[in-house]
């Protein structure tokens, strides 16, 4: 599908569409024609084994990585580009960012500033791109915090927390920007095996509360649990997806099935 | 079991206690370092030699260095070198960001361009380049902005623009900058990527994710550095009596050529670059202890 006039016209728009995504680094391409739907309130978790391309295609949603061809929209709205007479122009800096704005992201290193404390880390956002009231703001992400188990935190520098509670200030502070989609980067990968439980219970929570989430992980109990659509990537395509129970349960490509007989 | 274990100093106490018994605690007996004793009486003998003649040699004419010490000329150097280390640092530490910046820069004629800057007055001497700028109305007479091919819009004569102070400001500025540049550079690669992607996953344009999140946390590399390189200023303006500007240095040499005092008077000029090099170096600390608040010495890594 090259498709430019066909998506907007389906009843429901889904949060997030792909189209014949494409993304190479230099001779090598990375991602080989990717579809991909999210239905708003839907949670996709996205597996495969490293190389497959499933961290580069999250990334290429909020636009952290530009792609090739193809295109991806979020939320009916085109990311980083902008339509005009069947071209994508890529769009300015300031455009791209208010874009970004409406989509959190949470990284594999967590990423949390650490010269800011844990309530500035949340705080700087909104008040910098939105330029917010400080006060509503405030008042917002110490409930943030509280909803993440972390109220007794706010004062704390990154550094003096925990691999788990410093991830889970990362999603506060992504929230803090009331997105209409999560964008999650292997947010458990990085993290010592008995604090992988703590964010994994905010992920639930977030998904039970209906946010539309996109999950790159490895924890497949959680994906069965908690995913609406599980899609395998091998080699920078979709080998298969759909319900969890199908793709795990009864996976149809061979692919797929020594994956999972490995990571299980 | 007693009489396995010698009491601590009991005579012959040859035998001991059996470790893994645990029976009494062992008297530990610190390693002796006899050659630090020996360092120490040679400090002292040195110190004392030192002393005996800064006292009794009356060639150093300690009363002539204190006459100057405070006299007028001297002062007004004083403060001469104070304005060029303020102005230079300025400069540079500006200048410095914006190489920095562009030497990173994903245009490759910029920072092709910066990069050669920065070889170019790393690559030279920074003596060379004072005289160069003093003389540059040997090169370039008339100094003017006008349009290439077009009409000029302003002009001046080089020998009355480039005064020893232009040069001067122009050489320690420029040179400097070149170094703040790498200074700058190295803190700024110092930030973690996942830093920049963060703040950008947030809906940061390019200009707050630099003043925000990226130079913040690069200041902590970028601080302790330019605290040397101000240090270091401070003594390099001396350089500056080569084209007869009456800094600190220069005004001891302008009145020992009269009074043939050189010593006293290098003693003069010497006790006031230390006194400051002292009292930046206290600031300096001080800046360190501030810019520690979030993170101490050590990086702050994931994981």
């Amino acid at each position: 599908m090259s498709g430019t006039g066909e998506r907007v016209t389906d009843e429901p728009t889904p949060m997030v569409v792909a189209r014949g995504v494409r993304k190479s680094y230099g001779a090598h391409e990375v991602i080989k024609g990717v579809d991909l739907d999210v239905a708003s309130g839907e949670v996709l978790c996205l597996l495969g084994p490293s190389g497959s391309g499933k961290s580069t295609f999250l990334r290429c949603i909020n636009h952290l990585e530009q792609i090739d061809a193809g295109w991806i929209s979020v939320d009916g709205e085109l990311v980083g580009y902008r339509e005009q007479r069947g071209k994508l122009y890529e769009l300015r800096d300031a455009e791209i960012a208010r874009r970004r704005s409406q989509i959190g992201m949470v990284f594999q290193q967590f990423n949390l500033f650490p010269h800011l404390s844990v309530l500035e880390n949340l705080m700087e956002a909104p008040l910098r791109v939105r330029r917010e009231r400080p006060g509503p703001v405030r008042e917002r992400a110490l409930a943030l915090l509280d909803r993440v188990g972390l109220a007794d935190k706010a004062g704390a520098y990154p550094r003096q927390l925990s691999g788990g509670q410093q991830q889970r200030v990362a999603i506060a502070r992504a929230l803090a920007m009331q997105p209409k989609l999560m964008l999650f980067d292997e947010p458990t990968s990085a993290l010592d095996p008995e604090l992988v439980g703590e964010v994994l219970d905010v992920m639930r929570g977030l998904a039970a509360d209906g946010m539309t989430m996109v999950v790159v992980t490895h924890e497949i109990g959680f994906a069965r649990e908690v995913a609406d659509t599980a899609a395998f990537l091998d080699g920078g395509v979709v080998v298969e997806a759909g319900p969890p129970a199908q793709v795990f349960g009864d996976p149809q490509h061979e692919r797929t099935r020594s994956f999972l007989a490995r990571v299980l | 079991m007693a009489e396995r274990v010698s009491a601590p100093g009991a005579a012959g106490g040859t035998a001991t206690a059996d470790p893994s018994t645990g029976a009494l605690p062992l008297q530990v007996v610190r390693l002796r370092h006899p050659g630090r004793w020996i360092a120490v009486a040679v400090v002292v003998v040195l110190v004392v030699a030192l002393v005996d003649s800064l006292v009794t040699n009356e060639r150093f004419q300690w009363d002539v260095v204190f006459t100057y010490l405070f006299s007028g000329q001297i002062l007004s150097g004083l403060g001469n070198t104070l304005l060029l280390t303020v102005v230079a640092m300025l400069v540079g530490v500006l200048l410095g960001v914006v190489l920095a910046v562009g030497r990173d820069s994903k245009n490759p004629v910029i920072a092709g361009a910066c990069g050669v800057y920065i070889g170019f007055f790393r690559g030279t001497p920074l003596l060379v380049q004072l005289i160069f700028w003093f003389n540059l109305a040997a090169l370039y007479p008339v100094i003017a902005l006008k349009v290439p091919f077009g009409p000029t819009l302003l002009s001046g004569d080089a020998n009355v623009l480039i005064t020893p102070l232009v040069a001067a400001i122009l050489g320690l500025g420029l040179n400097e900058a070149a170094y703040m540049a790498e200074i700058v550079r190295a803190g700024l690669q110092s930030v973690d990527a996942g830093q920049t992607q963060a703040a950008q996953a947030l809906g940061m344009n390019a200009r707050l994710v630099f003043a925000r999140i990226v130079l913040p946390q690069a200041l902590r590399v970028i601080i302790p550095p330019t605290g040397n390189q101000t240090i270091s200023m401070l003594k390099t303006t001396s350089l500056v009596s080569v084209i007869s500007l009456p800094e600190l240095l220069y005004a001891a040499q302008i009145i020992y050529s009269r009074t043939y005092e050189v010593i006293p008077l290098l003693i003069a000029a010497s006790l006031w670059y230390l006194a400051l090099t002292t009292v930046l170096s206290i600031g300096q600390g001080f800046l360190e202890r501030r810019l520690g608040r979030g993170d101490a010495s050590r990086r702050v890594g994931v994981r």
